[in-house]
């Protein structure tokens, strides 16, 4: 917790505004990656990049980068569930 | 601790009401004890309302054809008796009852450590239940879907089911905010020296519990709006001929559901874990076995959902491996039966009420959980599946299992809250009947879903009668236990003979404040300095 308060780390403008041209730079990759065919991939493909907005919202805006291990692990664990929620989900839709 | 001559509701927590009065000392405290034995009284009503329910569908069917109600009421009737006993009886009965009651005081803490967000916890609890009620005599009338809601039905339907998708998406939030408070309560609020290898079982139990109910529920209010988007606003998500998928619908409803079925048994077997060396005299056979075994249960019981959806045309891959899957549960669970068992050999064993429950939970949840994997093995779950054997199955392990636990439970620390003991005997006699009806009540399912019964009918053929008639007699003698039960066990708390401060002879922590806690749970903070279950230090 002792990043927080009295010791809160200030992220610099300059960071700010690349996560956010990074983010826009990646929605746009969205919308033309699922313009091409690429069969099964398109899924894997936008949940990629899904994944790696998450991961800049999270790290940078949400402050994640800069706090101690055990909110790290807790919200690894968290991620890690849901993706299994969706992985294991696909065990059934990619053979049917 | 100093034993004075005024009645114990007099005393400790009971005389500090916050300058209230009457209910509102209630409904606005705190105190993580008031805050248990709302939710402890309120999913006590709510289980006495399932019960009348289960026992009314028992008696529509003790004869084929029509009898007491229309198949319409039926199927109202086993819906409600679901949603009842699932969402606002199972699922919070231990955890947020007895581990409100008991969870801090066994880590030394004062209280949990967001005691406002527990308040909020019980009221988003109480205003779920009054809009599922509510549901009931509003709109369509009751819903009709079963308890699991499934699509294309649920979004058909003209009952409420809108308004009963909303009661648990709040009662969802309940569960959620309940297992972060005990996440952050476990981990920041133990007293000096309560390692994680001193903490009793039955917190150990709510620890894996509340990681289950902070990661698994979200999915489950999601799930129950998309209903409500369906019903509503028709956006074809499970709808094949708009591009959806109704599978979609049951793989997002037991992500959920199949989690939550360790919601309703960790705590259980955790109650029964903090009982069993008691009553035996013994320390625990296996402390970390168990305490791990808890976490495995959690994490594996949550990758296991779809063996619910063996038949419901899922990809033959996913049965396979969700099969096998299901098979891994079958490990941490033997570890733990068989650590009580290897517990109770050779104790010094006291056939207490407590023990005697939590004997007939080992029996009766292993029944449960053997017959569990003739369902999850893929090639006889085709022949079962929606058949009463699984009704029997669920029962012997929800009942049998979380049921016995929560009335073990309610043997074992009420007279710790209370003050006051009930009559032993009459205890006794209250448990040989339950057990006995139990048996008759589920096995005939069982027996009679073998048999090729389905589960969800109104009528049924003339040769499943023997069964089904011997299944609601089962059902008499379970009420006669129950009735037993309450009667003694109320009349004893309010009106019976001192408890004392450690009736059992138990080592963890609550045992060594008075009888009943005073408001923030000890006169001194508690340093420990032995394990929860080491007799000859822990208990002088």
């Amino acid at each position: 917790m002792s990043e927080h308060g009295d010791k809160g780390h200030i992220v610099p403008y300059a960071t700010l505004v690349i996560v956010w041209a990074a983010l826009l730079t990646l929605t746009i990759l969205t919308v033309a990656v699922s313009r091409i065919d690429l069969g099964i991939l398109n899924i894997w493909a936008a949940l990629g990049i899904a994944c790696s907005k998450s991961v800049l919202v999270i790290s940078f805006f949400m402050h994640m980068k800069y706090e101690n291990r055990l909110f790290k692990l807790f919200l690894m664990i968290a991620l890690i569930t849901l993706a299994t929620f969706i992985g294991f989900t696909f065990f059934d839709v990619m053979y049917r | 601790m100093n034993q004075t001559t005024s009645s114990p509701l007099q005393r400790g927590f009971w005389e500090a009401t916050g300058g209230r009065r009457g209910i509102g000392a209630w409904i606005f405290s705190t105190d993580h004890k008031r805050i248990g034995l709302l939710y402890f009284y309120s999913t006590l009503l709510f289980f006495c309302v399932g019960a009348l329910l289960g026992l009314a569908l028992r008696l529509e069917l003790f004869s084929p054809g029509a009898d007491f109600f229309t198949p319409q009421q039926y199927n109202a009737l086993f819906t409600l008796h679901g949603v009842v006993m699932i969402f606002l009886f199972i699922i919070p009965g231990i955890p947020a009852a007895f581990g409100n009651l008991v969870m801090p005081i066994q880590i030394g803490a004062e209280d949990v450590a967001f005691p406002r967000l527990n308040l909020l916890s019980w009221w988003l609890y109480a205003i779920g239940a009054i809009l599922a009620l509510t549901s009931l005599f509003t709109a369509g009338g009751a819903p009709d879907t079963g308890w699991t809601f499934y699509v294309p039905f649920s979004v058909r339907t003209t009952t409420n089911v809108s308004l009963a998708t909303v009661a648990v998406f709040i009662i969802g939030f309940s569960g959620i905010l309940t297992g972060l408070n005990f996440l952050v309560t476990i981990h920041r609020m133990r007293a000096p020296g309560m390692t994680w290898w001193r903490i009793p079982l039955f917190t150990w139990s709510l620890y894996a519990t509340a990681w289950v109910q902070v990661l698994a529920t979200p999915v489950l209010g999601i799930t129950v709006l998309l209903i409500f988007a369906e019903r509503i606003v028709g956006s074809g998500l499970f709808d094949p001929t708009r591009g959806g998928d109704p599978i979609m619908y049951q793989h997002l409803f037991w992500i959920y559901s199949h989690p939550a079925v360790y919601i309703m048994i960790l705590p259980g077997m955790g109650v029964i874990t903090d009982i069993i060396p008691v009553f035996a005299r013994k320390p625990v056979f296996g402390y970390k076995a168990i305490a791990i075994s808890s976490l495995a249960i959690a994490g594996a019981g949550s990758v296991v959902w779809a063996h619910h959806m063996t038949t419901s045309g899922m990809s033959d891959t996913a049965v396979l491996v969700f099969s096998l899957l299901t098979f891994l549960v079958a490990i941490p669970s033997a570890v733990k039966v068989f650590n009580w068992v290897a517990t109770l050999y050779k104790g010094s064993i006291s056939l207490d009420p407590p023990l005697l429950f939590a004997l007939s939970f080992i029996f009766l949840f292993s029944i449960g959980g053997l017959t569990g994997l003739v369902l999850g093995a893929a090639a006889t779950d085709v022949h079962v599946h929606d058949t009463y054997f699984v009704v029997g199955h669920f029962h012997f392990v929800m009942f049998g299992g979380t049921g016995f636990a929560y009335i073990a439970a309610m043997h074992y620390w009420l007279p710790k809250i209370y003050g006051r003991m009930y009559n032993r005997k009459a205890a006794v006699w209250g448990w040989a009947l339950m057990t006995f009806g139990f048996i008759v009540l589920y096995m005939s399912m069982m027996i009679v879903g073998m048999e090729g019964m389905p589960r969800r009918y109104y009528d049924y053929l003339p040769k499943f009668t023997f069964w089904n008639q011997l299944s609601t007699i089962g059902s008499w003698i379970l009420a006669c236990g129950l009735i037993v039960i309450f009667v003694n066990i109320f009349r004893g708390l309010f009106r019976g003979k001192p408890a004392g401060d450690n009736p059992w002879g138990g080592a963890s922590l609550e045992w060594q404040t008075s009888s009943p806690p005073p408001l923030e749970n000890f006169d001194y903070e508690p340093e420990v300095t032995h394990g929860p279950y080491d007799f000859k230090r822990g208990c002088p």
